[in-house]
């Protein structure tokens, strides 16, 4: 079953997809606009962050109160993220209140006020939450392994949120200029799903963004780290804390590296199918050591981090990296079965259809297939990419991705490093 | 439309048709969460519902991983105060599949030996992940100040000293004493036919025995009696303030009246705590948000108020901004309290929050796992269709009812607050 999508492209650049779902009456909206966590200007890591808390609220067109009356009056909702590569305006709302919620999600990205009062109050909220993160074991950890994974001021080495000494600075004058460099109709994209009339809910974007013009400054494009040459492990001592996260990581690949699918189905044999698979099986099934074990691949325009983490007791710490250096030295040296390859492959396709179930779920994946430039019918080509994956290409990308020699492994929380 | 029916042995099955997708989600409820277990046995449940993952009569321990997901699908469990469930979501052909593992669950789980004392120092490693989060640790400790009497008091996942004395003898014997198709319902929401779905369940679970369900667990809170408070000054780097109230059980006729008394505070959350309808708490307009959070005074703001089967608590939580004061965050949240209380709602507030309300059970059903989860969580709690009049139940409010539910619930006798004060930056703080 295909996703039922059309997509246009206005004479000013802008990008209108909509998709037709009918199992409750309501339509989910996501506009993606290229300025994510990555373009944060040098030294001022959160500025998109931060551009992202005050962007709803306030517009030419609409003031705060307007915003909350238009939108809220009628059950709708509006928010407004943050990824590396894009900032997303979202909003959920019933089918007959699509012609109130359109214009103020499309003018808020268009034209925010960014009020002075508002910077002020959401920088000091942002203040908090990156107060918050620094006493979170699993948050401590990440950002010190992307710190050093990507070094050297690297986008990817920053943490999204910024710190409290990057973001104390950002004035209105900042995000006003991030929003002018970087948001323009060629770097949008609007995505609608939902129970209503594709080309009619094409029409009513284009009614409110046809007339928007200029044009948005490229992103710079980070180069890839330097290749690691040796192992390191970062420890991050809190002593109150009930138990440890461990982050341990490698430079990983991007969204159009042609190894992506291999790599998709070497992370779900390892580190995802079922508990966790392989790394499961060991520290959470076997073991009992981790409620959490799991891998992850973060491929994006850039290389994100290929990651395990666990949470584990500070008796525990030594065994859990001994045994996640064992089951990456075991894929090396004696391979994935056919069996779990295959398991990992028939998995990734059939969970397509529950990922493509909900208003949300079709919006947030067409919107990532226009980013990567995948196509409209990316859904139905998904299931052939992963079928062409053969057993020799995930070892090949294994081989490529895992060096537990070259690891970083960081250890946040109640544990001070290695017995003597 | 459901469709209800129960078989000989007691079981009690909903199916309900959905055919936008070719999926299907298979829930098996069980009467029985945290409040049915006594001093000792704190976790038992969860313990248990972790248990029921690890191997059957018919699926052997090294057949479980993959089982669901050959099919694309996902699956689960959680446990809470009043229930235990089980879930999978697949493509529709995997149907019987999922069937025949409920009815594996139901009545073949294993129960080795080995795996039993492997899950305890998993749990335990899921109580202390959460203990390493302050707000979950002042929930904690409000929770159990605000009961004395009902079991409602202590965690779903019991307290440490439990889980490392129970044995595999306590986890056997609960799961024989609840895991009984009388005490059971089992919902299917999908692409699926109805006459199909019935026969295969009652292939399935039609010669899985009944039994004698244990008798709940109950008491009545006393009456608090006056304010209570609790006071952690523990590490870290941030504030937490939280109150909570009694509040009404569902079937009680004030549950709606405080379901728009929470919207108007601290904005329209809905009635599916699993998912949340996936849509996030529209909080603009909410008093509480403008009064704390507009202000700089709290970097965030939210209510809890869960359809419970009996009465459980409402609860108010606000994280300090940095350098604000708590005590001032306290009397802000508490002053809305009384004005609400004293005032009544404002002209057109209690229909925008009904509008509010009325689309979040929309999209508190938005796929056919969140479907299948409001009809068995309302079964377990009540009645399945009780979910299907809770617009009614919303209509009828009346300001002047909204308005003596703040009398009752949200005063000062009837509430628990609870202050987590960090003592000095954490050690991981940059």
């Amino acid at each position: 079953m295909a996703i039922d999508a059309v997509r246009r492209e206005l004479p000013n650049g802008l990008t209108v997809i909509a998709a037709r779902n009918r199992l409750i009456p309501a339509v989910s909206l996501a506009i993606g606009v290229k300025a994510g966590t990555s373009a944060d200007p040098e030294g001022a890591a959160g500025t998109a962050a931060l551009t992202a808390r005050v962007l709803d609220k306030g517009s030419a067109r609409f003031d705060a109160d307007a915003i909350a009356d238009q939108i809220e009056s009628r059950g709708a909702s509006l928010t407004v993220g943050t990824g590396r590569q894009q900032l997303v305006v979202s909003a959920t709302c019933l089918v007959d209140d699509v012609a109130a919620v359109l214009p103020v999600a499309c003018d808020v990205v268009r034209q925010p006020a960014f009020p002075a009062g508002e910077v002020e109050t959401r920088r000091a909220e942002l203040v908090t939450i990156i107060r918050e993160a620094a006493d979170d074991p699993g948050s401590v950890a990440v950002d010190a392994l992307n710190a050093a994974l990507y070094p050297d001021g690297h986008p990817l080495g920053r943490p999204a949120r910024g710190t409290v000494e990057s973001v104390t600075p950002l004035d209105r004058a900042d995000l006003a200029a991030f929003h002018r460099r970087y948001a323009a109709p060629g770097a949008t994209t609007v995505v609608a799903v939902g129970d209503l009339d594709s080309d009619a809910l094409i029409d009513v974007v284009s009614a409110e963004l046809a007339q928007w013009a200029g044009t948005a400054s490229p992103v710079p494009q980070p180069s890839a780290p330097a290749a690691r040459t040796a192992r390191a492990l970062v420890v991050r001592p809190m002593a109150d804390k009930a138990q440890a996260d461990i982050a341990y990581g490698l430079a990983g690949i991007t969204r159009r590296d042609p190894d992506y699918y291999p790599a998709l189905v070497m992370n779900n044999a390892l580190g995802q199918y079922a508990l966790g698979g392989r790394l499961g099986d060991s520290i959470r099934e076997r073991q009992g050591m981790a409620y959490y074990v799991y891998s992850s691949l973060d491929a994006a325009l850039d290389a994100g981090p290929f990651m395990v983490r666990a949470g584990v007791s500070a008796d525990n710490v030594e065994r859990t990296i001994a045994s996640i250096d064992a089951e990456l030295d075991s894929v090396l040296r004696d391979g994935f079965t056919h069996a779990e390859v295959d398991d990992a492959k028939r998995y990734l396709v059939g969970s397509l259809p529950r990922q493509l179930e909900t208003n949300g779920g079709i919006a947030g994946f067409l919107l990532s297939a226009d980013l990567y430039g995948l196509g409209i019918d990316h859904d139905v080509r998904v299931p052939q990419y992963i079928a062409a994956v053969t057993f020799d290409d995930v070892m090949r990308v294994a081989r490529r991705l895992l060096d537990p020699t070259r690891a970083v492994v960081v250890v946040a929380g109640p544990w001070t490093g290695p017995a003597a | 439309m459901v469709h209800e029916t129960t078989l000989d042995n007691g079981l009690t099955v909903l199916v309900q048709e959905v055919h936008t997708a070719p999926l299907a989600s298979v829930w098996c409820w069980y009467k029985v969460g945290s409040r049915d277990e006594g001093p000792g046995q704190t976790g038992v449940s969860h313990w248990v519902e972790h248990m029921n993952f690890k191997g059957t009569t018919n699926i052997p321990r090294d057949q479980v991983k993959g089982i669901i997901e050959q099919f694309g699908g996902s699956w689960n469990g959680y446990t809470w105060i009043d229930q235990t469930t089980y879930l999978e979501t697949a493509t529709a052909d995997a149907l019987d599949r999922m069937l025949f593992i409920e009815a594996e669950r139901m009545a073949s789980c294993l129960y080795d030996e080995a795996d039993c004392e492997s899950e305890r120092t998993v749990i335990i490693s899921e109580l202390q992940g959460g203990d390493n989060d302050p707000e979950q640790r002042l929930d904690t400790e409000i929770t159990a100040t605000a009961f004395k009497a009902h079991p409602y008091r202590h965690p779903t996942i019991g307290w440490m000293h439990d889980l490392t004395t129970m044995t595999r003898v306590d986890l056997v014997g609960h799961y024989r004493r609840y895991y009984v198709p009388n005490n059971a319902t089992l919902v299917v929401v999908g692409d699926v036919t109805t006459d199909d779905v019935l026969t295969r369940i009652a292939d399935r679970f039609g010669s899985i025995p009944a039994g004698t369900p244990a008798r709940r667990i109950t008491t009545t809170e006393p009456p608090q009696g006056g304010e209570r408070r609790v006071h952690l000054r523990q590490p870290g780097t941030t504030a937490y303030w939280r109150a909570v109230f009694h509040a009404p059980g569902f079937a009680d006729p004030d549950f709606f009246p405080v379901l728009a008394l929470d919207a108007m505070l601290t904005g329209a959350s809905g009635l599916n705590i699993w998912s949340g309808g996936g849509v996030s708490t529209p909080q603009r307009s909410a008093r509480l948000y403008r009064a704390l959070v507009n202000t700089g005074l709290a970097s965030s703001i939210s209510g809890f108020l869960a359809p419970t089967a009996e009465p459980f608590l409402y609860s108010i939580a606000a994280t300090v901004a940095h350098g604000q004061s708590i005590g001032a965050v306290e009397r802000a949240v508490l002053d809305e309290c009384a004005r609400l209380a004293s005032h009544g709602p404002a002209p057109g507030e209690l229909d925008r929050v009904k509008a509010q309300l009325r689309a979040r059970f929309v999209f508190d059903g938005g796929s056919v796992t969140d479907l299948a989860h409001q009809l068995g969580y309302f079964a377990t709690i009540g009645q399945w269709r009780d979910w299907t009049r809770v617009g009614d139940r919303l209509a009828a409010v009346t300001p002047e009812a909204v308005q003596a539910a703040a009398r009752t619930h949200l005063v000062a006798d009837n509430r628990t607050i609870g202050i987590f004060e960090p003592t000095g930056d954490a050690q991981g703080a940059a």
